[in-house]
């Protein structure tokens, strides 16, 4: 397949790997921020032919696995309602509230409808108009340029019926809190090739530049990704700090305008919660007062929503900031496994915990 | 059992499922032919063996690309008995029917299964039908189970993968839970897969005439390859290693894969087979299978490398390895 096989190959690979070799010889902290990368490293088993010192580590780049439960419990108290229809992206059903999942709630009998977008949620809108249609808005860059649309597009339609919860998270922010932090050291980032396809490289250079961590956007096949290792590790070597597009194929520097343009208008910036991580100044979007009449925040007051019981001994939050890996979380694969799973990492697909459960 | 009530991950073929038949079905209906937990059960008779199983058929939408809801049930349970190494003779159809049904589609489905009956050579011998009321089945749902003669000396049980045995798939995988996937409400994009819905009577016909040598046969349905290895993998207590550049695939439902974020080793397939044979019999097999018209892509994906708690192991096409698990839940899209 064009744009995937030479990505593939395993010569391209090897010379790669011993480029690696070559440049390569102190321990180095290498962050992938991006569940999909998380993946892609397990499923093509990068970690056994890299060199051992080169410690990749798995971000907070999953937003499943960094919605609160707070959040959760909100949207499960919309579907116990019955002038409420709940749709949701798959991977949320799972995720585990204070008591109880939008799956158990489903099986209780809650209207919970798994769509694949945005647009098929203002479709049941509009097919069910005695209905309050809430849609749970959780994604990064990537997936806010089209919640957005869908909220223009029921604005110009004169949709009713249709509201957003929007738990939408921006990744800059959360990779210079991790940077603030010092909890851990990382010594260059892989940056998230699908958020950067909308955000460009730009957002990136403060980073590089304030914290002097060098950045590189990656694309998700395995020779991507050791070439971006490649890259972070030849900047390290010459103690430089910049940004570098290796998925140059789909990133352009000023990133995808319409789509940021899109955002703008319908969204602001504010303070957000990260599942384990904790607030976050500017990492979060909430619908702006244009479009208010779309935030099913201000329905609020037609539901109960439980206390928030957060899950004592879960250790997500280091997991998501890479302090541990799953393997070092006493619950993983004991108690917390993807059949009955106590964290968000757990649940999703691109989850850290998931990960490693499925693959190592 | 920690859920009070059922999910649909229960249904999904992967772990949860497993858990429920582990749990609640096998110490309940305890007994040595159950046990094995083969596609169907192997009865012992006066002079002869017979081979026992049953299936239940709901799939939305009900006509797909490649087949619908009644080629399903015929080929789905042939297919069942086939994998136990018997001729499929006799079936059942048990058919509930949601009230308010169109005459003309059940139609169209039973003259599918006629069709099939005929291909596959078996026949429809009882049967029962109920209706219920609007809302309390999704248009109709089809039980068929069917009874298969076993020949002497066969034994294709997935407790009997040797140390060494080389394993054989007869084409490429996806093809039927991407074509299912296409013809959904929601999932917008178009193509051209096609179910790879097929009877494989015959070709395990041709397979058994190595039958000392055939050691497992299994049909991976729901759950896909990766599940079916799994649960091979456990009931014999090896470990598989498998070579992902050597499963065959195609284009459409790799690219179809790649867009969702989907693992094919997870996708369901319907006309797929994978056995695990004696070395030296391995070539001469392979050139008899792609004589057949349901083996023609037949080919060696991998092998039982030596005894352990039941591992599934994969190498990567740029020279890694990991770990293949039973699925978990349902494969959905990712969201970023």
């Amino acid at each position: 397949m064009k744009y995937i096989d030479e990505y593939r190959s395993k010569t391209l690979a090897k010379n790669i790997l011993n480029q690696i070799n070559l440049i390569s010889y102190q321990p180095v902290n290498l962050m992938e921020v991006c569940g999909t990368h998380t993946v892609s490293i397990f499923r093509n088993g990068l970690r056994k032919i890299l060199p051992l010192h080169i410690n990749l580590i798995s971000g907070p780049g999953c937003p499943v696995c960094v919605t609160p439960v707070r959040y959760i419990d909100e949207i499960i108290a919309f579907s116990r309602k019955k002038e409420f229809i709940v749709t949701t992206f798959g991977d949320m059903l799972r995720v585990p509230g204070s008591t109880s999942s939008l799956e158990k709630e489903k099986a209780k009998g809650a209207d919970i409808r798994m769509v694949y977008s945005p647009l098929d949620a203002l479709k049941i809108a509009q097919n069910n108009p005695e209905k309050k249609i809430i849609f749970a808005g959780v994604g990064f860059e990537t997936t806010i340029p089209t919640i957005a649309s869908t909220i223009l597009k029921a604005d110009k339609e004169k949709i009713k019926n249709f509201f957003v919860l929007s738990m939408g998270k921006l990744i800059p922010p959360a990779m210079k809190s991790l940077l603030e932090s010092k909890e851990i050291k990382i010594n260059g980032f892989l940056c998230p090739g699908h958020v950067s396809t909308i955000i460009g490289s730009k957002p990136y250079q403060s980073i590089a530049s304030q914290y002097h961590v060098p950045c590189v956007i990656s694309g998700f096949e395995p020779v991507d990704i050791l070439q971006s290792i490649y890259l972070l590790l030849q900047q390290l070597k010459n103690n430089q700090a910049e940004v570098i597009i290796q998925y140059s194929r789909a990133v352009k520097p000023e990133g995808n305008e319409i789509a940021l343009s899109k955002m703008k208008e319908v969204f602001i910036t504010v303070d957000s919660d990260w599942r384990g991580i904790g607030n976050i100044p500017q990492s979060g979007l909430e619908i702006n007062d244009n479009f208010f009449r779309f935030n099913a925040r201000a329905l609020e007051s037609d539901i109960e929503i439980e206390e928030t019981l957060e899950f004592k001994n879960c250790r997500c939050g280091e997991v998501l900031k890479g302090i541990i890996t799953p393997l070092q979380c006493p619950l993983f694969k004991k108690i917390c496994t993807p059949e009955n799973p106590l964290g968000a990492c757990m649940v999703s697909s691109e989850g850290s915990c998931s990960a490693y459960y499925k693959y190592n | 059992m920690k859920e009070e009530k059922i999910l649909l991950s229960h249904g999904s073929g992967g772990r949860l499922s497993h858990d429920l038949i582990k749990k609640l079905f096998l110490p309940n209906f305890v007994n040595d032919k159950l046990s094995k937990l083969d596609d169907g059960a192997i009865l012992k008779t006066p002079g002869t063996k017979l081979a026992y199983s049953t299936d239940s058929y709901t799939v939305d939408p009900l006509f797909f690309p490649g087949g619908n809801i009644g080629l399903l049930a015929v080929y789905g349970t042939v297919n069942d008995l086939a994998m136990c190494g018997a001729k499929p003779l006799y079936l059942s159809c048990s058919l509930i029917i949601e009230e308010g049904f169109p005459l003309s589609d059940l139609e169209e489905i039973v003259l599918s299964m006629k069709k099939a009956c005929s291909i596959a050579r078996v026949d429809i011998v009882t049967g029962d039908t109920k209706v219920v009321n609007r809302g309390n089945a999704d248009k109709i749902f089809i039980n068929t189970s069917g009874i298969g003669v076993v020949k002497r000396g066969v034994n294709t049980s997935g407790s009997n993968a040797q140390v060494g045995d080389l394993i054989i798939l007869n084409g490429p995988i996806g093809n039927h839970g991407i074509a299912i996937l296409s013809a959904r409400e929601g999932l917008n994009f178009e193509t051209t897969i096609q179910s790879d819905l097929a009877p494989l009577n015959g070709l395990v016909n041709e397979i058994l005439k190595y039958s000392s040598d055939i050691h497992v046969l299994r049909d991976p349905t729901r759950g896909g390859l990766a599940t079916t290895l799994n649960e091979i993998a456990q009931s014999s207590r090896v470990e598989v290693e498998i070579e992902e550049e050597k499963i065959p695939l195609e284009e459409e439902v790799r690219a179809a894969c790649e867009l969702l974020g989907y693992d094919p080793l997870y996708l369901a397939n319907e006309g797929k087979l994978v056995t695990f044979v004696s070395p030296h019999v391995a070539p001469i097999l392979l050139e008899e299978m792609r004589k057949n018209e349901y083996g023609i892509n037949s080919k060696i994906i991998g092998k039982v490398v030596k005894k352990s708690e039941g591992l599934v192991y994969l190498r990567t096409s740029i020279g890694g390895k990991r770990v293949v698990d039973m699925l978990t839940g349902e494969q959905l899209p990712r969201i970023c």
